[in-house]
């Protein structure tokens, strides 16, 4: 018991005096060289947290765009093989008495053609300017309330309640947008907002005026042609009112598993699926935001193991290059203990300022700059993904990994014979 | 007795050969002497220094300080008996860089667990003492050769061991400088302060009570300096 005490009050000594060294190392060193291992550890620790957040910010920008452009929080479609959701009005009603819904969408949907140009065709010989497309029917102000549609109007304008004559189409649709030449995939030439379009929808034809055109990145909208819900359903000659989505956006910090059990438990799930919005991303998007965060993990260990090898190499000519200060140290009796421990904070040291350098521009700076300038990409606008806890394990790692390539240098050293280091041999 | 020697032998192995430093070495030192090891350059003067400093481990015998067997002790052990019973003046002075004179001083004090406010008072007077209260804040490299071995003195006694051991403490300083030094070890010793002193040069080994003069692994004579130099 006497034993232990000893040792943890030695132990104790040990730190203080080991932080006292570590302290006047620093106070005295190269104030350049000081600067230039705090760079270092600067940039590590931004690679550790920047290149995983840009990875995964790519993927969770389209993931975010998904959401907030097409399935809400919580999405309702329509059952595997059947065409609507049967009894669309009551399952309305259910979600409009629900407490945690703040907004909802209910789209009408139906495969059809988009064909332009069709006033210059000249033959039937000639290839037609068409295309498939999702044609939707929706509320226009209903559906701007969930997705914010019309912000995405990159051409023209977005519909209003009495445009019955007009359809704003996805900019996927068309080839100045999206300029593939392919058979199996078709866009429309020439056409823009003001032209006329000739829509098919199950073998009716109506021609309507193109009023804008919608760009999201989301491809499930971008290569949709949307009119009023009531001008779609007379088109198809629906008479029901049985729908085929109803996008959810239910209210801030409300689980929305909570709404999806409220809804299974009133009987939606009988004759809709109901997904969350998490569960209703496509399987794909979910691989590629794994496969990108253990890629971002994998270039960022690289910059752990470049920082512990940087660290290891300064802690290591530094102490090889004071082994005489060292072994007088020892010789006059201060511990290897307290000795090494001053080593240890002096990379805690040039770790913790990096970092905290590091953590002053990703969200001092970068975090903003890249929120209000995302990278463009053609799938998504990028953002920066550097989540609290996340980054808060990162700088653990690098701490963690700084403390350990500062002791072991230190420890090679200590253990040295003592009078050789003092002697130089 | 504070320290007593019995077949001290240290060797070192050079190539094939085995060359033996000191060989079976018996002395005694007395409490409050100021004792001298002297000897031709390469005669082991210094290490029989490291030895009895225990800064280095002899192949045998028995070395006992102040009543310890210290050829008993572990490396921790030593340590910790170097830091509280002994004290070291190097021939190159051996401050640290980065550390004030004071600082210089404080060190093995704080190492000790001693009260902060003790330990700078304590490192203060130990200064002062010495002449360098005027200069408590300088770094080494602020100090000339005189001043830097003053306060290794300093350090070396701020604790109040039993032995301080000195190696070649003027050997790097002019003779006034030197002087100075030797004075201050006088003044150390006769407040009863043992010291033991490793130098090459007669004239000051003769300022000492006892001297040894070693040669060929063995005490070619022991005596009062002036008789034996």
């Amino acid at each position: 018991m006497q034993k232990q005490i000893t040792k943890t009050s030695d132990f104790l000594i040990s730190v203080k005096l080991g932080f006292f060294l570590a302290l006047r190392q620093v106070k005295h060193s190269n104030k350049a060289t000081t600067a230039l291992i705090i760079f270092v550890m600067t940039l590590t620790f931004l690679n550790l947290v920047v290149v995983r957040g840009v990875l995964v910010g790519l993927i969770q920008s389209t993931i975010n765009v998904y959401k907030e452009r097409y399935i809400g929080d919580i999405f309702i479609s329509t059952l595997q093989k059947k065409d609507y959701i049967e009894n669309t009005p009551n399952i309305i009603e259910i979600v409009k008495n629900l407490p945690w819904v703040e907004s909802f969408s209910v789209r009408y949907t139906q495969s059809g053609t988009i064909e332009g140009t069709y006033k210059e065709r000249i033959s039937y010989t000639e290839k037609a300017n068409e295309a498939g497309a999702t044609i939707t029917g929706i509320n226009p102000t209903k559906e701007d309330i969930v997705t914010d549609l019309s912000s995405k109007i990159i051409e023209g304008s977005y519909l209003n309640e009495d445009d019955t004559e007009s359809v704003v189409i996805g900019a996927y649709l068309l080839k100045k947008y999206l300029p593939i030449e392919s058979a199996a995939f078709r866009t429309l030439e020439n056409v823009d907002v003001g032209s006329k379009v000739r829509l098919t929808v199950k073998g009716n034809v109506k021609e309507f005026t193109i009023k804008g055109i919608v760009k999201t990145k989301v491809d499930e909208i971008d290569m949709r042609v949307f009119m009023l819900d009531t001008t779609l359903r007379n088109l198809m000659g629906r008479t029901d009112y049985n729908a085929n989505e109803i996008a959810i956006k239910i209210k801030p910090d409300i689980d929305p598993l909570i709404v999806k059990n409220a809804l299974i438990q009133s009987g939606v799930g009988r004759t809709a699926k109901v997904q969350t919005f998490e569960e209703g991303l496509p399987k794909f998007v979910t691989d590629i935001r794994d496969t990108f965060a253990i890629l971002g993990n994998v270039v960022g260990s690289i910059g752990l193991v470049v920082a512990s090898i940087t660290i290891f190499i300064v802690i290591f000519v530094n102490a090889i290059t004071r082994k005489k200060f060292i072994g007088i140290l020892k010789g006059i009796g201060i511990s290897s203990q307290a000795i090494e421990i001053a080593y240890v904070f002096q990379s805690l040291f040039y770790a913790t300022l990096g970092i905290g350098v590091g953590l002053l521009i990703l969200y001092g700076f970068l975090v903003p700059f890249i929120a209000s300038h995302p990278i463009k990409f053609p799938f998504s606008d990028g953002i920066l993904v550097a989540e609290l806890p996340a980054t808060f394990l990162r700088v653990f790692l690098l701490a963690l990994a700084t403390v350990i390539a500062g002791y072991i240098p230190a420890r090679m050293v200590v253990k040295r014979n003592t009078l050789d280091s003092i002697l130089g041999r | 007795m504070i320290i007593e020697v019995k077949n001290l032998t240290k060797s070192f192995k050079t190539g094939d050969k085995e060359l033996v430093v000191l060989n079976k070495m018996s002395f005694s030192i007395e409490a409050g002497e100021f004792f001298s090891i002297t000897g031709r350059s390469g005669s082991g003067k210094s290490t029989l220094l490291y030895q009895l400093g225990l800064l280095d481990h002899p192949n045998s015998g028995e070395i006992m300080i102040d009543g310890v067997n210290v050829s008993l002790l572990s490396n921790e052990e030593r340590t910790k008996f170097r830091l509280k019973e002994l004290g070291y003046v190097f021939q190159d002075y051996a401050l640290v860089p980065e550390l004030t004179a004071i600082e210089n001083v404080a060190i093995p004090l704080l190492m000790q667990g001693i009260e902060k406010k003790e330990v700078w008072k304590k490192a203060e007077q130990a200064l002062q003492k010495i002449g360098m209260g005027e200069r408590l804040h300088n770094l080494p490299n602020q100090l000339s050769g005189g001043e830097q071995q003053r306060v290794s003195i300093a350090r070396a006694v701020a604790h109040d061991p039993k032995i301080i051991f000195a190696d070649e403490p003027t050997a790097n300083l002019d003779s006034e400088t030197a002087d100075n030094v030797m004075k201050a070890f006088l003044e150390l010793n006769s407040s009863g302060q043992t010291i033991l002193m490793v130098t090459h040069e007669p004239e000051y080994a003769k300022l000492t009570r006892r001297a040894i003069k070693i040669g060929d692994g063995r005490i070619l004579s022991d005596g009062r300096p002036e008789d034996i130099i």
